[in-house]
């Protein structure tokens, strides 16, 4: 007993606060445990492993041919979409793991040991972008198995992922405010849900948007799902897209798009979330 | 330093409910100092101010000389937590949970293994360390919960309800890994609902309720203020309730109360009961019950307040995530 509970001799002066590198240390150690959970919990691997890669196999061969005539055709159109529909699911993973930490008591150990004030939410987006990264390298790779083609070259690729990151890293603060604010991690999965459906369904990720009804075509249109979407496939599969109802002539419009829309989302939701977890704890 | 941990005057509001309502308490250096009160008291608010959590409305509160506000990062590194829900990561294995901590502290790879080696096989966790926490018992939860805010070698621990929810057993597993820390200099502030608790930890005790301190001062002279246990005894024949009664209340110099068939009064002499004994049976009255037994925090706080307690886990509930 006595090697644990001898008291470390205090230093006679303590340091007053947290180097900037001591903070990136802890948010990589904090990043290291979420992915620990995935180890752990593979159902959670699963659920953004194959439930991605179902949606891709269900409306390729399901609703593909209806709607673009081959499914080969329709995975070309579709595949960006559904990655960038995947990405927003993936982002309730840190609300749920946020909450568990409040409901559990996590978040106060965290916040009694002398670590950077921001280390914490920190390190669940940093894993929660590698998580992102898996995801998609793993739809890319079951769409090339099914026959999908990058219409570009590799750099357009990377920036159409890199679009993808930056695009989750901000709508990761909507799943933050909504994890400080459910009562157990039921309900941000529950969000996550019937909030996330609506929004990504209402956009172009599956069917262009001339077919639907002229009332909702503005909507769709405006719908930043749309927007991303419109930019991942005109950066990942370019002219291939030429002459169908979803081509874009030129991603920068879209890409522009997505990045005012996606430092919107993060300078309305970061301050609130903050101001919400402020409250809570 | 003299005081390791010292409050004045702390108030603290959520909404209309005033959790603390000018609370000054010390701790002495190496010492265990409990804090007694009902649910609702205030006690969990308290330690987390203490824990750099929470920011008092008005007054002060300093740990190792820092102030918990201005020098919060110091406090932390001066301090672990140990709080009511076990906190502790259920999908990592416990050894994984204190090497995360080893290593949000600083410690290399290697020494944070070591670390959590040692405290996982000190805790009686050894055979458990490779197996995720959603998996122990409630009382290898709360040891494993202490092993992790012990990671760092803190010389000051709080400790908010440790035992509530267990059993015996794991209550005093839980109770000699705590005597050992004392013994090894670490100074606590312990919080807790139970009267024996604190009667078995503590060197001092501060009791509040409805955020105030209403009492404080060593076990025995909260004992001798309040009657520390109670004397029970229930006439074979109910006809002798009188008899017994004025025995009761001659030795007790007290007015025992008349429950049914049963005359309890409170005790600080334990000499009483054999003096007790021998006048019954000099009186020829035969017991069917005769029992000296500790006062509930119940009969303490009667004693204090006047009135019992009420429970109140909403007031204080507003002190933590829900």
């Amino acid at each position: 007993m006595s090697t644990v509970t001898a008291t470390r001799p205090t230093p006679a002066e303590l340091s007053p606060h947290v180097g900037v590198g001591e903070g990136i240390r802890q948010t990589m150690t904090l990043a290291w445990r979420t992915i620990v959970q995935v180890r752990h919990n593979p159902w959670e691997l699963g659920d953004f492993s194959i439930q991605p890669i179902m949606f891709v196999l269900l409306f390729t061969y399901v609703f593909g041919g209806a709607i673009a005539g081959s499914t080969g055709e329709y995975l070309t159109f579709a595949l960006p979409g559904i990655i960038v529909m995947n990405m927003l699911f993936i982002t309730m993973y840190v609300g749920t793991g946020l909450n568990i930490d409040l409901t559990k008591g996590v978040f106060d150990r965290l916040r009694s040991l002398p670590i950077a004030r921001w280390a914490p939410m920190a390190g669940r987006i940093i894993a929660d972008q590698v998580k992102q990264a898996w995801s998609i390298f793993l739809l890319l790779v079951i769409g090339f198995i099914l026959g999908f083609r990058i219409g570009t070259d590799v750099w357009s690729l990377l920036a159409a992922v890199g679009l993808m990151l930056v695009f989750a890293l901000a709508f990761s603060w909507v799943s933050v405010l909504v994890g400080v604010l459910a009562k157990d991690p039921e309900k941000v999965q529950l969000f996550g849900f019937t909030a996330l459906f609506p929004v990504t369904f209402v956009s172009n990720v599956f069917v262009p948007t001339n077919t639907m009804p002229s009332w909702l075509q503005p909507i769709v249109e405006a719908n930043p799902v749309t927007i991303l979407s419109d930019a991942c496939r005109a950066l990942m599969v370019g002219d291939d897209t030429a002459g169908t109802q979803w081509h874009v002539a030129s991603a920068t419009t879209p890409a522009i798009q997505s990045m005012i829309w996606a430092a919107a989302i993060a300078a309305v939701f970061a301050p609130l979330s903050v101001w919400a977890l402020r409250r809570k704890v | 330093m003299d005081h390791a941990i010292q409050a004045e005057g702390l108030v603290k509001r959520f909404g209309k409910t005033t959790a603390l309502d000018g609370v000054s308490l010390s701790v002495r250096t190496g010492t265990v100092l409990g804090l007694l009160g009902p649910n609702g008291a205030g006690k969990t608010t308290a330690v987390r101010i203490f824990a750099t959590l929470l920011r008092p409305d008005d007054g002060h509160a300093s740990v190792g000389g820092y102030d918990v506000g201005r020098q919060a990062h110091q406090v932390r590194q001066l301090v672990g937590l140990t709080g009511q829900y076990a906190a502790v990561d259920e999908m990592l294995t416990g050894t994984e949970n204190l090497l995360l901590i080893g290593r949000l502290l600083g410690m290399p790879r290697p020494a944070a293994k070591q670390r959590a080696r040692e405290l996982m096989s000190d805790f009686d966790l050894a055979g458990a360390a490779d197996r995720a926490a959603k998996t122990y018992s409630g009382g290898m939860r709360r040891r494993l919960d202490l092993a992790a805010s012990l990671v760092g070698r803190p010389s000051m621990l709080f400790l908010d309800e440790p035992t509530t929810g267990l059993d015996p057993r794991a209550r005093n597993e839980l109770w000699a890994l705590i005597r050992g820390l004392v013994a090894g200099g670490v100074t606590v502030l312990l919080t807790t609902q139970y009267l024996d608790e604190a009667d078995a930890l503590a060197d001092e005790i501060t009791v509040i309720d409805h955020g105030r301190v209403i009492a404080a001062g060593t076990p025995d002279e909260l004992k001798a203020k309040t009657g520390s246990q109670k004397l029970v005894v229930r006439p074979e024949d109910e006809s002798h309730l009188p008899v017994v009664t004025s025995v009761v209340a001659e030795l007790t110099e007290t007015t025992p109360e008349v429950d049914g068939a049963r005359v309890t009064a409170p005790v600080t002499d334990p000499a009483v009961l054999p003096a007790v004994v021998r006048r019954l049976d000099d009186a020829g009255v035969l017991v069917t019950e005769l029992t000296l037994r500790g006062a509930s925090l119940n009969e303490v706080f009667l004693s204090l307040t006047g009135r019992p307690v009420e429970d109140e886990t909403d007031s204080e509930s507003e002190g933590r995530p829900a």
